[in-house]
């Protein structure tokens, strides 16, 4: 988007507010994100639209800031705009605003923090346009600014029933002083008009008519299309290859061997081939035949792994996290129960497989990527290519699917090593088999847990020896790490963390909820297995425990607050029917979690017949993220979540041998379609906090609830995933 | 090798064929520019590069281009009618908000179409049935059940017309 503007001076360097009038009339508001701009900074690096634009002609323009991934920032973002600024959201057009550091700080999708980190500066970007719009005109009518109000792109004097369209005063409003940010009121939750309703996405009509928005839909004059070949041994460099012969194909125009820089994260060694098409360069592939050199190559396994894991079971873990009172005492007093939980290592799958388009021209290059981690992609490509990032043009484009794996951009710097090799643009597009072979997996983990219970039926307390991956042999590998703040621990008087860490070449990487994921599953379920040998209620014993006092620092905003974790637990049992009387072989199980600042309890109601065949009846959940911005997308992100993790815990892993990822399509990977799914109801608790990302927090009671729930059926406990694995099939 | 003659919306194409083994998928979005259709597995396992041929629901990844010959294909962009109205089923992907990450909708939106062409009044189970080679990585399927529900319900059964509007205009083409 590039416009002439001639910028304004009235900078107010407090608010970070910059006006400027646009070319063709309006106005236009830009506000800094992150990063503050230091006295010195350059005016002219000012962007002027950075946040939104009223036109003339009655079109207001807002500009969503982060990659949209699926998980609704391309609308809910700008509806935050929208209800401080008063804007009727059919008068409001989105469009994906560049990627520039300078002007909107960091710019990703990842960690759920989408909403909570620009909620304030959307906010005031919308209301100071607003109070702008008022100023404007009041002075048109001589009229006082506080006897005015706005409604639905309207400023309205209520005394006189005058009113004046934005789009009539966007001209006058871009002369008046940008107001102090301390003048400019923000709304009250009660008067919001569109925050918390059911808005369709703004990409809609685009998506359903097939128009080109994805990474993958890229064309440019000219472009030519390429393809990758790595090691299938993961870190394996090229003897030789019969490169001679690929050039000869079809449509074939370039093959050529790289290097790769010795970093995963970046450029792996492989072979390139450059054609006139998709389809023959993924043909020519067919036929590649490359000799290996595999001495540096990953040599991991994954059922060594479990053998060498339920040996470290057996000794005391290596490094410790946490402890506090004495743990051998109270076993003393009361004997153990004892418990060993592992989950699997599992690739992303991202239905759009990797690829970037790019453009490398007398030392610049032009790139249009799906992902997650545009700062990230720029950064690394300069680093790549030994140039100035200056000189990396990044274009976001709609992501097809994110799931943590696309915060990674390796893809984006093959394409462009590839790029520099070729004179015309190119786009490199994974196969499905490269996307499962080479992804940044979630780590499988091992949990052998000890836990004690008095005649009470309370807990005593908690061990774990906690087995995981590491990457550079010293600490956990990216989404495999675990902290002594995870739930119970903190509410426990006797605890013991230990780990101990297993040396893994194939690299890791953040997994939707990272981390989360894995062990809300071992703490969830052996929390149930206690409460079960102490007789109690899994639900009591969970509100027993948030009730206790504990080591949580309550100042620390990230910290777990107990009232809202047993506001949500109260609420999905109670609309889940807790303590029904079910037929045999029909049991509910509960599991709470708290991530990514999202409180989330879930009721699974299973059935269980005597061949092991699960029937998913339901899931109730209740959440409490604080306000709703989007209702639709809010349940959308839940029930997502909810099938992902049910999906993944039935029956999805990806299994290592000699290095190599054994699985390679979507036949081996059967992800839950349309007729296995559970009913699903979810219920908001929007308490009065700053709102938070929703991304993932729903994710990780699933596989819980459903096992708590598969040992109230059944009396079977699953301490392994997936579930197809220990014999259930649904 | 002759020239490949293929319908593609309603539109007559003639192709060259260099590679008899490439799929139809890549027809469509490299060599037409159509790249509504989506690319997910080359396998034919998870539905993204669903297009009908003649009527019918087929997996373009998996269909050699040059056994298609002949034939009449409709994609995504085919799907709303010549005056760009769309089919209730768009109407009812938006109105529902289905979409998520949205790779997968295009090939949903050609299941469903296929579906309701041949069973106007599908039973949640034909419903599952027919939707069950699409996948979707995001979990949107409660969505995409309600939204083909809400058309069968519709009184106005527009997928009917739409589908007299299409058989219309590839009499015209054939004439």
């Amino acid at each position: 988007m590039s416009q002439n503007t001639n910028t304004n001076t009235k900078l107010n360097r407090r608010s970070f507010v910059k006006l400027v009038s646009v070319a063709g009339g309006g106005l236009a508001l830009g506000f800094y994100l992150g990063d503050t701009p230091n006295a010195n900074a350059d005016d002219t690096d000012f962007k002027p639209n950075a946040f939104l634009q009223i036109a003339s002609s009655g079109e207001i323009l807002l500009y969503a800031i982060h990659p949209e991934i699926g998980q609704g920032v391309k609308t809910s973002l700008p509806m935050i705009i929208a209800e401080e600024l008063d804007a009727n959201w059919h008068d409001v057009r989105v469009e994906q605003a560049e990627i520039n550091r300078k002007h909107y700080g960091r710019q990703a999708a990842g960690g759920s923090q989408s909403t909570p980190s620009t909620w304030d500066a959307l906010r005031q970007a919308g209301a100071t346009a607003r109070t702008m719009l008022i100023h404007a005109a009041a002075d048109i009518w001589q009229v006082k600014p506080e006897t005015c109000k706005t409604q639905s792109s309207f400023v309205i004097h209520p005394p006189t029933k005058r009113q004046l369209a934005y789009s009539a005063l966007a001209d006058k409003a871009a002369s008046v002083p940008t107001p102090d940010k301390k003048t400019v009121k923000l709304k009250a939750r009660k008067d919001y008009q569109l925050l918390g309703k059911r808005v369709s996405g703004v990409d809609n009509l685009k998506l359903v008519t097939g128009q080109p928005l994805f990474g993958i839909d890229q064309t440019l004059p000219g472009m030519l299309y390429a393809t990758y070949q790595k090691c299938p041994a993961i870190g394996g460099r090229i003897k030789t290859a019969n490169l001679d012969e690929i050039r000869q194909l079809p449509g074939v125009i370039q093959a050529f061997f790289l290097e790769g820089n010795n970093d995963k994260e970046e450029l792996q060694p492989g072979v390139a081939i450059v054609a006139d098409s998709t389809w023959a360069a993924f043909s020519a592939k067919q036929k590649l035949n490359v000799k290996w050199d595999e001495r540096s190559a990953s040599k991991d396994s994954w059922s060594k792994a479990q053998q060498q894991a339920k040996q470290m079971a057996q000794q005391k873990g290596k490094d410790n996290i946490l402890n506090t009172g004495n743990v051998h005492n109270a076993f003393s007093e009361n004997k153990p129960l004892e418990a060993f939980y592992s989950y699997p290592f599992l690739p992303h799958a991202t239905l759009e497989p990797q690829n970037t388009t790019a453009w490398y021209k007398d030392g610049r290059i032009e790139l249009w990527s799906p992902t997650q981690n545009p700062d990230r992609a720029i950064k690394r490509v300069a680093k790549l290519l030994d140039i100035d990032s200056d000189k990396v043009t990044f274009h976001q484009t709609r992501v097809g699917g994110g799931f943590g794996r696309r915060l990674m951009v390796d893809y984006a710097c093959e394409a462009a090593a590839i790029a520099k090799r070729v004179n015309a643009p190119v786009k490199l597009q994974w196969t499905r088999e490269d996307d499962m072979a080479h992804d940044f997996y979630r780590a499988g983990g091992f949990h052998a847990l000890k836990g004690s219970v008095n005649s009470a039926g309370k807990i005593t307390a908690w061990h774990d020896h906690f087995i995981t991956f590491s990457n550079n042999g010293e600490s956990p590998a990216r989404g495999a790490k675990m902290s002594g703040k995870e739930f119970p621990l903190p509410f426990l008087k006797n605890t013991q963390l230990t780990s101990t860490l297993q040396a893994l070449d194939i690299p890791c990487g953040y997994w939707r909820a990272p981390a989360s994921n894995g062990l809300a599953f071992a703490m969830q379920s052996f929390l149930d297995e206690l409460a079960i040998a102490g007789g109690r209620d899994f639900r009591d014993l969970l509100l027993e425990l948030l009730s206790q006092p504990n080591t949580l620092d309550t100042n620390n905003q990230y910290s777990l607050k107990p009232k809202r974790a047993i506001d949500v637990i109260k609420l999905a049992t109670q609309k889940a029917g807790w303590g029904k009387t079910l037929e045999k072989g029909r049991g509910l199980g509960l599991a709470f979690y708290y991530s990514h600042s999202g409180y989330f309890a879930e009721v699974a109601e299973v059935s269980v017949d005597s061949d092991k065949k699960l029937t998913v009846h339901k899931i109730t959940a209740a959440g409490d993220v604080g306000p709703i911005i989007n209702l639709s997308a809010a349940e959308a992100q839940c029930v997502g979540s909810m099938v992902d993790g049910l999906s993944t815990m039935l029956g999805l892993q990806v299994t290592i041998e000699n290095g190599r990822i054994q699985e390679s399509n979507f036949h081996q990977y059967p992800m839950l379609r349309i007729n296995k799914i559970p009913e699903v109801e979810i219920h908001f608790i929007e308490s009065d906090n700053n709102p938070t990302g929703l991304g993932e927090p729903a994710l990780p009671p699933v596989a819980p609830a459903i096992c708590n729930a598969i040992c109230a059926a059944s009396g079977l406990r699953v301490r392994h995933l997936p579930l197809s694995k220990e014999g259930f099939s649904i | 090798m002759p020239a490949l003659q293929l319908t593609v919306n309603g539109k007559q194409h003639s192709f060259e064929i260099i590679d008899s083994t490439m799929p139809l998928l890549w027809l469509l979005r490299d060599t037409l520019g159509l790249v509504g259709t989506k690319f997910g597995c080359g396998g034919g396992f998870c539905g993204a590069c669903t297009v009908h041929l003649d009527g019918s629901p087929i997996r373009s990844c998996s269909l050699p281009a040059a056994s298609a010959a002949g034939r009449s294909i409709t994609t995504i962009e085919g799907l709303a009618d010549d005056n760009g109205d769309l089919h209730p089923l768009q109407s009812a992907w938006i109105k529902h908000d289905v979409p998520q990450c949205g790779y997968c909708q295009a090939g949903q939106l050609m299941s469903a179409a296929a579906l309701l062409k041949h069973t106007p009044n599908p039973s949640n189970e034909d419903i599952d049935s027919a939707m069950a080679g699409n996948l979707c990585r995001c979990g949107t399927y409660h969505r995409i059940r309600s939204a083909i529900q809400s058309v069968v319900k519709s009184e106005n059964h527009a997928v009917v017309q739409y589908y007299d509007k299409a058989a219309d205009r590839k009499k015209g083409v054939e004439a």
